[in-house]
């Protein structure tokens, strides 16, 4: 295995494109360095991309926020622009492990290695963020929801590197928010999460929402119909169940030991009015 | 293989060392530094007998290769007493008999110093939830939880 630490995109990229057996980009390495321990990977080369500086920053843009790919889960939740403006982004970031693996996790990582339980990834579908490719044809951006395609699994061609996270801008009176459910307070994979962002109007009515479900399918979900069932409402009783029902009916879960399906079905429509009251008092709202 | 050749910081002593890449700072630390206060309890981040700072923030040495190393500030539980003279949190382990077989002690030490250094005054809730990522067979964890609560409120007075 040989270790490589380029200072640009290009270089790292090239690197990747050029080698012939099996490369990994490494961001925190805590799913790599677990998948490399345990032998369930044997790279031949591995690309850190910590030496690269637009990989590493926390940037407020015209356009929202641009999150460097290699930013830690401790970096996210020291930064109180982006705290303010997407708190349920942070805080599912920060679910992510204990206290020293926020030291070194990121979100791309966690994008990237394709879980369908990742907890930072529901909560990136619902704020529409965007990830910025670095590949050696140039750059693309695509929506999160379409990098991972399966368990383990994503449509990143080789060469390419995520370079940054893009949060939108937020209108006034939004919200978002991220919940999961897990046996116990810490340090487990969720059985199901949820995420929720919304913006209201001046007199409280949703003009904008995301619904988002992990751990229910074999990637996460964006759920337009959980969407729509709080569009045009004050998130009255009603409506709240109507997204619970949209939500528990967009899940394709598995059975394991964690959980039976149908329980992941019930507690999605459990969290996902949670998760929704919850955005909206952020929001402004009540 | 090719050896790669590090340079760090390691509780402030400029250090040099060559490793393979795919071997762990814990790997490093342990076998090529004599520095064996870190544990190695599972080697996938769920334990925490590994901890150490790097460049100030608390992280599993079992996580990181020695190779990402190069230019960083490593702290290890070797650098925590000053010669003789223990820390607040070392002397209170001992006091509370916060510790049986030991193994986890150098972790739950980084792991609750790193803890007071950004908050000094914890709530229990939040030692609890600061140490999550220490796992200990032999406690029962309340007298390490009490032991770093009492750290606290003597630094507090100090
Ligand atoms: C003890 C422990 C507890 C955990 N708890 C949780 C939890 O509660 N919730 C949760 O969701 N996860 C959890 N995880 C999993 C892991 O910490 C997260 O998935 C984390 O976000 C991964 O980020 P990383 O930077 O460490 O990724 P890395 O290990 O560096 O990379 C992960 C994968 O993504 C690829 N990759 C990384 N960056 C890029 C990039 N920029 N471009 C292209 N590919 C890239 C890598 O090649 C690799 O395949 C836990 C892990 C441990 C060890
Ligand atoms: S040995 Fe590193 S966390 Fe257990
Ligand atoms: S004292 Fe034995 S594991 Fe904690």
């Amino acid at each position: 295995m040989r270790y490589e630490r380029p200072t640009t995109l290009q270089a790292a990229s090239q690197l990747l494109a050029k080698e012939k057996g099996s490369a990994y980009v490494l961001a925190g390495g805590t799913d790599l360095l677990v998948r490399l321990r345990t032998g369930f990977i044997e790279p031949d080369l591995i690309v850190d991309i910590k030496r690269i500086a637009s990989t590493r920053t926390i940037a407020k843009t015209a356009t929202g926020f641009k999150i460097g790919a290699a930013v830690s889960g401790a970096e996210l939740g020291e930064n109180a622009a982006l705290k303010k403006a997407w708190p349920g982004v942070v805080e599912a970031a920060n679910l992510i492990g204990s206290k020293q693996v926020q030291g070194r996790a990121t979100m791309t990582g966690n994008l990237c290695n394709a879980s369908p339980a990742a907890d930072s990834v529901p909560a990136l579908v619902a704020a529409a963020a965007k990830v910025v490719i670095a590949g050696p044809k140039g750059k693309r951006t695509i929506p999160v929801e379409q990098v991972p395609v399966g368990p383990g699994k994503t449509s990143l061609k080789k060469g390419e590197i995520i370079e940054a996270i893009l949060l939108p801008k937020r209108p006034a009176r939004s919200g978002d928010a991220y919940l999961r459910f897990i046996p116990r307070t810490e340090m487990d994979i969720a059985v199901v999460g949820v995420g929720v962002s919304l913006t209201l109007d001046a007199k409280g009515i949703v003009t904008a929402a995301r619904v988002s479900l992990g751990a229910v399918a074999p990637t996460v979900l964006l759920v337009p119909a959980a969407a729509k069932a709080i569009i045009g409402t004050k998130l009255d009783a009603k409506a709240l169940d109507a997204l619970a029902a949209a939500a528990s009916a967009a899940c394709k879960p598995i059975d394991d030991k964690r959980g039976t399906k149908d329980y992941r079905i019930k507690v999605a429509g459990v969290l996902a009015k949670r998760a929704a009251k919850i955005a909206q008092q952020r929001a402004g709202g009540k | 293989m090719s050896s790669i050749k590090v340079s760090t910081t390691i509780n402030g002593d400029p250090t040099e060392y060559v490793c393979e890449a795919d071997e762990t700072l814990l790997d490093v630390l342990r076998n090529r530094l004599g520095l064996t206060g870190a544990k190695e309890g599972c080697s996938t981040g769920d334990c925490g007998a590994c901890s150490v700072t790097i460049d100030g923030r608390l992280t599993c040495s079992c996580l990181v290769l020695g190779a990402e190393m190069d230019g960083a500030e490593i702290g290890t539980i070797e650098g925590m007493a000053s010669g003789e003279k223990l820390h607040p949190l070392q002397k209170k382990f001992i006091e509370h008999a916060a510790l049986q077989c030991g193994i986890c002690t150098p972790g739950f030490l980084i792991a609750a110093k790193s803890l007071l250094d950004h908050n000094p005054k914890p709530t229990e809730t939040e030692v609890r939830f600061a140490l999550a990522g220490n796992l200990c067979r032999c406690t029962g964890y309340d007298k390490i939880v009490r032991a770093v609560m009492d750290t606290a409120a003597e630094m507090r007075r100090a």
